[in-house]
């Protein structure tokens, strides 16, 4: 007992000290002293000193084992204090997690704030913290409890979620309300981070929505804004009971304790109207379900108080997010109105931005408010006055474009902000090429924007503009004008202050100076030159700059004048230790001396030829096909390598992870002529025919085209101007435009105004004629001022982006002494493709597209051609092996019925790049096996005498390949043999066993082998290795290695199961993944298209599709069955692919992908 | 809500919350900058920013600056009321709040925050519940000090302090 009391006695002081009334400040503790002695300091040195010293103190307590736990609070206190004040105390990160787990109540809750304060979710020492906070999630103690849910939301390391997940879950059932919404707010936390972990519990969350504390269900909506937000189809059953919570919220129903300032529960009500407009975008019917309530939201929401403003302004949003209805519409516009007139100055702000987001549906609206908005345009507050021009940005057309133009770049200049300076560029670019007036406004317009912004401008600016210049538009006498305008204009540049411009500047400066100054007549190559000359000595010019001098140097050096300006500059810099830049000077100085090779190199051309590029890098075969002989390991495709290190690595945590074939081809977007991809297809055949009905292509596989010849193909809908005229029908614009249409969109004049303000007014009014002509009136073909029409600068915007790749702007130069690889070159070759492209077909639907039977679907020449087993190789007659582009579109055309060829087979052609004359082998084909879905017949290889062909033909129980070996000599080969082997097939010989005697093959004729084929693990391409030996008349052995490239559909067989032995399967199989796939989203039934497409290329069973799901499966030959489950997910496929056998979900989806992915 | 600071005028930093993980380095350039665009604008100006990509509300009570960095589809109203509230609950608790409370008692201020915003979200709006749950916290604090059985001996002791609950607290 005595213990008991002495203890309490000592305990007692302390309880008292500590600062019982919690509002003053402790003067005794420590904390207290450090930061009066810190705000007792004058020097920002001495604070330093205090700090280092005071650290070193902690330091030392903490780590002694006397420390209480109590002391050890206070000196976390006092270590958070320092690392607010910017010293790191990471010593006692350590201890801020002792204290969390070893610490009692408040003790406890200090570690755990430091924990918190300390520590971000990546940092490892939060490891130690999961059993912490596990156990007190177990605590009886409500308090505990709390303070682990509370940390659990600020901080938690995402792959230990799992661990304390079902702890959370079965919080939410807890009594207290106060757990059950720290629960539900942790799991929003965990869906933020790691959504896929928490997908199981969509149920629970339904359950919180539906609790009775309208905190808890409050708690609830942070998660459904984020799940809406991200597919608001899943979720528009709860439409009702959004609604309904809004009606009684707005009616008052909810306790007094959720008033704020006499309004009941804003936040409740934002989120709401929030998720409503998420949910009503787009859609009229559930948007007439809430019409109701927002009216009545809009009705209470009268009180002159900030928070009603909140909800009107959420109200707003959600008006004119949703379907529009006249009436809400109205007034939706009149509390615009309000806003923008509201002498407070956030409501002002609001306005204007609430403007900016429906000029694009109502410009009338801003025509309303013209006056108020010229005003803003002058306001002291800098952020008002972007956001006004903001909304300029976004009403400006072919008229007002100067006037506008000219406001952003008066910001421009004063602006410090580099963020700003960046997007503002940015805009005032777009509206120069899409608006522009006249060639030299523009000329001039981008000049300032390059000198203003410099080099922080996005790097698809000078781009885009240089090859606006080169490709220029419809009329070849206006191109040349811009050029002209443009080289006069840098070289008055140049002959003032070169060294004040900007790198990016200089380099489009090269650039056109090196590829027009011709356009210019009198101006001497040499002259331009020596311009160019100095720019090589500035200080700041980075060394790419230089090189971009010394291109534009080189592309005019002709004439013995430029000679020797060339000789001089490769004595100043020849010793210059950048190797490119002398690589460069010597270029320059060869071929300043040697005009015909000059004129070679760089031939002089006006129009724009795109350079032919061999991308299936064809000219290495027989470098691949030597390096495989000398025994070089074949190459394996980024997707197989990965997925071998994969599986040395173990688990792979992430279940709809990026697809490795998707970033492959958006690599190839990117204009870097990706090697992997080109020499994965050649590399993989051994030789390049497999690619040959592409040709000179680029693959374009996976690649969103979002551009098309003939400019932006999806977006272009999306512009302001036409989304206000043809994607919502507004009734109010209607209306509106209506009863404005005779009226000029100037408002009249006030009634005379003394003097001086009476300037200043006429001032505005002059500034608002200007900035809002064409507006409202649009429609109605209002007077060109400008003199020139638009139309023909819409094309200038469009032709230009979209090919934003850095150095894409030397491509059109044929500039071949540019060592970078030339993109723009591989651009050209897409746009070829593109007028061929199999995808623009697509769009003109073919009967075949409609009718879904396995023969009938039309699989492209570039289908065939990568997939050697397609069950309808139709191989385009005399099809030459260096295609041109072009001729595809026209075999493709032609072959939409093909069941046909594949029954007759007779009719296909093989071409043999070796050999100009075709062969003709299918006849060989054994009976038995005509009229089966077999490859084209590829040749092996081939010498003197022999050639060797092969296929790989499709039974229902095997996959063979047959050997075709044609003699054309007049001579026999004796002893002819054939060996194979391959890692990832069995290969057995199917006529007599593989021992069988040798034989012969005599002259002029073709002996046929067969051999089966069965995989032994599944891979995405699979590669045979063989030799073919025999004996010359003369005794001579000869031999020859081949190779034959094989895919896993050639392996894949339907299973024709029920939908309940798929059940039982799909349970018992164990190896999973998960990916999005695209979805053929352009036909009318996107899910049944895609499953279709999948089973005519890859042999799958669709077994059953039932609403927004689809199960299929299929097997690989003589090996496991693999399910697949695929469901409709926001615009994409979710599959779920399982099998036994681990690696074939992978390998399968690559080929799913690629089927998708090629149309 | 991305992260809310609270700095004076002299441009101290008082307290700072961030939701969304950011590494030291980043947050040190962020509180820079930001105080500094921050301390720039005049009183009358418009509480609102745009600043890099964040939407910046702050708003400035005597010396003391809040602010907070919310996301492009927020609504910035509402934030400038979940600042309202928060300094209603610090004025409550520490019975007109002034920035020493703050300074001195930074960590209650931390716990007062976590009560009302949790994952950066608003989790309880009710000024009385807030309270409510951080002084149970306090008087467990308080109480825990003591052996369970002498809790009542002390609620006695410190009646003023209307510890009426807690009995039901240490029974916990």
């Amino acid at each position: 007992m005595s213990d008991v009391v002495e203890r309490t006695l000592t305990a007692l002081p302390s309880l008292l000290s500590s600062d019982p009334s919690p509002g003053r400040p402790s003067s005794t503790s420590k904390l207290g002293t450090l930061i009066r002695g810190i705000t007792e300091l004058t020097s920002k040195h001495d604070e330093e000193k205090l700090i280092q010293r005071e650290l070193v103190s902690i330091k030392e307590q903490v780590s002694s084992p006397n420390t209480t736990m109590r002391q050890m609070k206070e000196l976390m206190v006092r270590a958070v204090y320092c690392e607010m004040l910017g010293y790191e105390a990471s010593f006692s990160y350590i201890h801020a997690i002792k204290l969390a787990q070893q610490g009692t109540a408040l003790d406890k809750r200090v570690g755990y704030l430091a924990v918190s304060l300390f520590l971000n979710e990546s940092h490892e020492l939060l490891l130690l913290l999961v059993n912490t906070v596990l156990k007190d999630l177990q605590s009886t103690n409500l308090i505990e409890v709390c303070m682990a849910l509370t940390v659990v939301g600020q901080v938690f390391p995402k792959d230990m979620i799992p661990a304390i997940l079902p702890m959370v879950e079965e919080k939410l059932n807890h009594p207290k309300e106060i757990i059950r919404r720290k629960a539900v707010l942790a799991l929003y936390k965990f869906y933020l981070i790691a959504p896929n972990q928490v997908q199981h519990i969509h149920s629970k969350f339904r359950k919180a929505l539906c609790d009775k504390d309208p905190g808890v269900m409050s708690a609830s909506l942070h998660i459904y804004l984020e799940m809406v937000t991200e597919k608001p189809e899943s979720y528009k059953d709860l439409v009702v009971s959004f609604v309904t919570i809004l009606k009684q919220v707005v009616g008052g129903k909810l306790p007094i304790d959720f008033n704020y300032h006499s309004v009941p529960a804003p936040w409740l009500q934002i989120q709401l109207l929030r998720i409503l407009s998420l949910l009503g975008k787009n859609d009229r019917s559930t948007s007439e379900m809430m019409y109701e309530v927002l009216d009545e939201s809009l009705r209470r929401a009268e009180m002159n108080h900030n928070i009603t403003y909140a909800i009107l302004f959420e109200c707003v949003k959600t008006i004119y997010t949703i379907h529009p209805k006249a009436e809400l519409l109205e007034k939706a516009a009149k509390c615009i109105g309000n806003f923008v007139l509201s002498p407070k100055i956030n409501l002002k702000y609001l306005g204007l931005k609430a403007l900016t987001y429906v000029v694009q549906q109502d410009a009338n609206l801003a025509l309303q408010h013209q006056m108020t908005i010229i005003e803003c345009l002058d306001h002291a507050d800098l952020i008002i006055k972007r956001e006004t021009l903001e909304l300029l940005f976004r009403i400006t057309n072919g008229q007002n474009v100067k006037v506008i133009v000219e406001k952003l770049l008066e910001f421009l200049r004063h602006s410090k902000d580099d963020y700003v300076t960046i997007d503002l560029g940015g805009k005032v670019t777009e509206l120069a090429e899409k608006y522009a007036p006249d060639n030299s406004w523009f000329i001039r317009t981008m000049n300032t924007v390059f000198l203003l912004v410099g080099d922080q401008m996005q790097p698809d600016i000078p781009n885009s503009f240089l090859r606006l210049l080169s490709e220029g538009f419809e009329s070849a006498e206006e191109d040349q004008q811009l050029r002209l305008l443009a080289v006069d204009s840098y070289v008055s540049l140049l002959q003032e202050q070169p060294a004040r411009l900007p790198q990016r500047f200089l380099q489009v400066i090269s650039w056109v100076l090196g590829e027009y100054s011709s356009v210019k007549e009198g101006l001497e190559p040499a002259t331009v030159l020596r311009l160019l000359a100095p720019l090589l000595d500035l200080r700041h010019c980075s060394s790419e700059t230089k090189s971009w001098v010394l291109a534009a140097m080189t592309k005019l050096s002709a004439g013995p004048a430029c000679l020797s300006v060339a000789q001089e500059l490769a004595e100043r810099h020849g010793g210059s230790l950048d190797t490119t830049l002398r690589q460069r000077l010597h270029e320059l100085q060869h071929l300043a001396s040697d005009g015909e090779l000059l004129r070679r190199v760089l031939p002089c051309s006006d129009g724009l030829e795109p350079l032919e590029v061999d991308s299936t890098l064809s000219f290495l075969d027989g470098f691949v096909s030597e390096a495989l002989a000398a025994g070089a390991a074949p190459y394996k495709p980024p997707h197989q390598r990965q997925e071998e290190l994969a599986q040395e690595k173990a688990l792979s945590v992430e279940p709809y992870g990026l697809s490795l074939p998707l970033s492959l081809s958006s690599s190839s977007i990117a204009g870097r002529l990706s090697p992997t991809v080109l020499s994965m297809s050649s590399g993989l055949s051994g030789n390049s025919t497999e690619l040959s009905p592409k040709g000179g292509a680029l693959r374009l596989e996976g690649v969103t085209r979002v551009w098309g010849k003939e400019g932006y193909l999806a977006k272009a809908a999306l512009k302001p101007e036409e989304a206000a005229k043809t994607e919502v029908p507004c009734p109010l614009s209607v209306l509106q435009e209506g009863g404005s249409a005779p009226r000029t969109p100037v408002v009249s004049l006030p009634a005379p105004a003394p003097g001086p303000s009476l300037q200043a007014e006429r001032e505005k009014q002059q500034l608002a004629s200007c900035l809002f002509m064409g507006l409202g009136s649009q429609g109605a073909a209002g007077p060109c001022l400008m003199g020139k029409a638009e139309p023909t600068r819409h094309g200038f915007r469009k032709k230009v982006k979209g090919q934003g790749s850095s150095s894409g702007a030397r491509g059109p130069s044929g500039d071949s002494a540019s060592s970078s690889p030339s993109p723009l070159s591989a651009q050209s070759a897409m746009d070829n493709l593109l007028c061929s492209s199999p995808l623009d077909s697509g769009s003109t639907p073919s009967p075949a597209d409609s009718a879904p039977s396995p023969a009938d679907s039309a699989p492209s020449p570039a289908d065939s051609a990568t997939s050697p087993a397609d069950p309808a190789p139709h191989l385009p007659h005399d099809l030459p092996a260096n295609n041109r582009p072009c001729d595809a579109q026209e075999d493709l055309t032609e072959d939409t019925d093909t069941s046909e060829t594949v029954v007759e087979g007779n009719s296909v052609a093989v071409v043999d790049p070796y050999d100009p004359e075709p062969l003709c082998l299918s006849p060989h084909l054994p009976e038995e096996l005509c009229g089966l879905p077999r490859s084209e017949i590829r040749p092996l290889c081939r010498d003197a005498s022999l050639v060797l062909s092969a296929c790989c033909v499709r039974t229902d129980h095997s996959s063979l390949l047959v050997v075709f070996v044609s003699n054309a000599s007049d001579s026999a080969a004796r002893r002819f043999a054939l060996q194979m082997t391959s890692g990832d097939l069995e290969v057995s010989r199917v006529r007599g066993g593989p021992e069988e005697e040798e034989e012969h093959v005599e002259g002029h004729s073709v002996a046929v082998y067969q051999y089966s084929l069965v995989p032994t693990r599944p891979s995405v391409h699979m590669e045979l290795a063989g030799r073919a030996s025999y004996q010359r008349p003369d005794g001579e052995p000869q031999s020859t290695p081949f190779s034959y490239g094989l895919s896993l559909p050639d392996f894949i067989r339907p299973l024709s199961v029920s939908t309940e032995e798929y059940g039982r399967l799909w349970l018992a199989s164990s190896n999973d993944i998960k990916q999005n796939l695209a979805l053929l989203s352009q036909e009318p039934d996107p899910l049944r298209a895609t499953l279709h497409r999948l089973r005519d290329r890859l042999q799958l069973n669709v077994v059953d599709i039932i609403a927004s799901e689809g199960i299929v499966a299929c097997q690989l030959l003589q090996g496991p069955p693999c399910l697949m489950h695929c469901r409709l997910n926001a615009g994409c496929l979710a599959v779920w692919l399982r099998s036994s056998l681990p690696e074939l979900p992978d390998c399968l989806l690559y080929h799913c992908q690629r089927a998708l992915a090629q149309h | 809500m991305r992260f809310m600071l609270l700095f004076s005028r002299q441009g101290k930093l008082r307290l700072q919350k961030w939701y969304t993980a950011t590494a030291e380095r980043d947050k040190k350039k962020m509180v820079r900058e930001l105080m500094q665009v921050v301390l720039a604008r005049k009183p009358k100006m418009c509480s609102f920013l745009e600043w890099r990509d964040l939407k910046i509300v702050y708003k400035r009570y005597a010396s003391l600056y809040f602010c907070c960095a919310v996301e492009e589809q927020d609504n910035e109203l509402i934030t400038l009321e979940v600042i309202h509230r928060f300094v209603e609950l610090l004025d409550k608790y520490f019975g007109s709040v002034c920035e020493l409370d703050i300074i001195f008692n930074f960590e209650k201020a931390y716990f007062i925050l976590d009560e009302f915003l949790m994952g950066g979200e608003i989790q309880d709006t009710s000024k009385k519940s807030v309270l409510k749950a951080i002084e149970q916290a306090d008087l467990l604090q308080e109480v825990s000090v003591l052996e369970p059985h002498l809790a009542s001996l002390v609620s006695n002791f410190k009646d003023v302090n209307k510890l009426t609950t807690v009995v039901v607290l240490t029974v916990l």
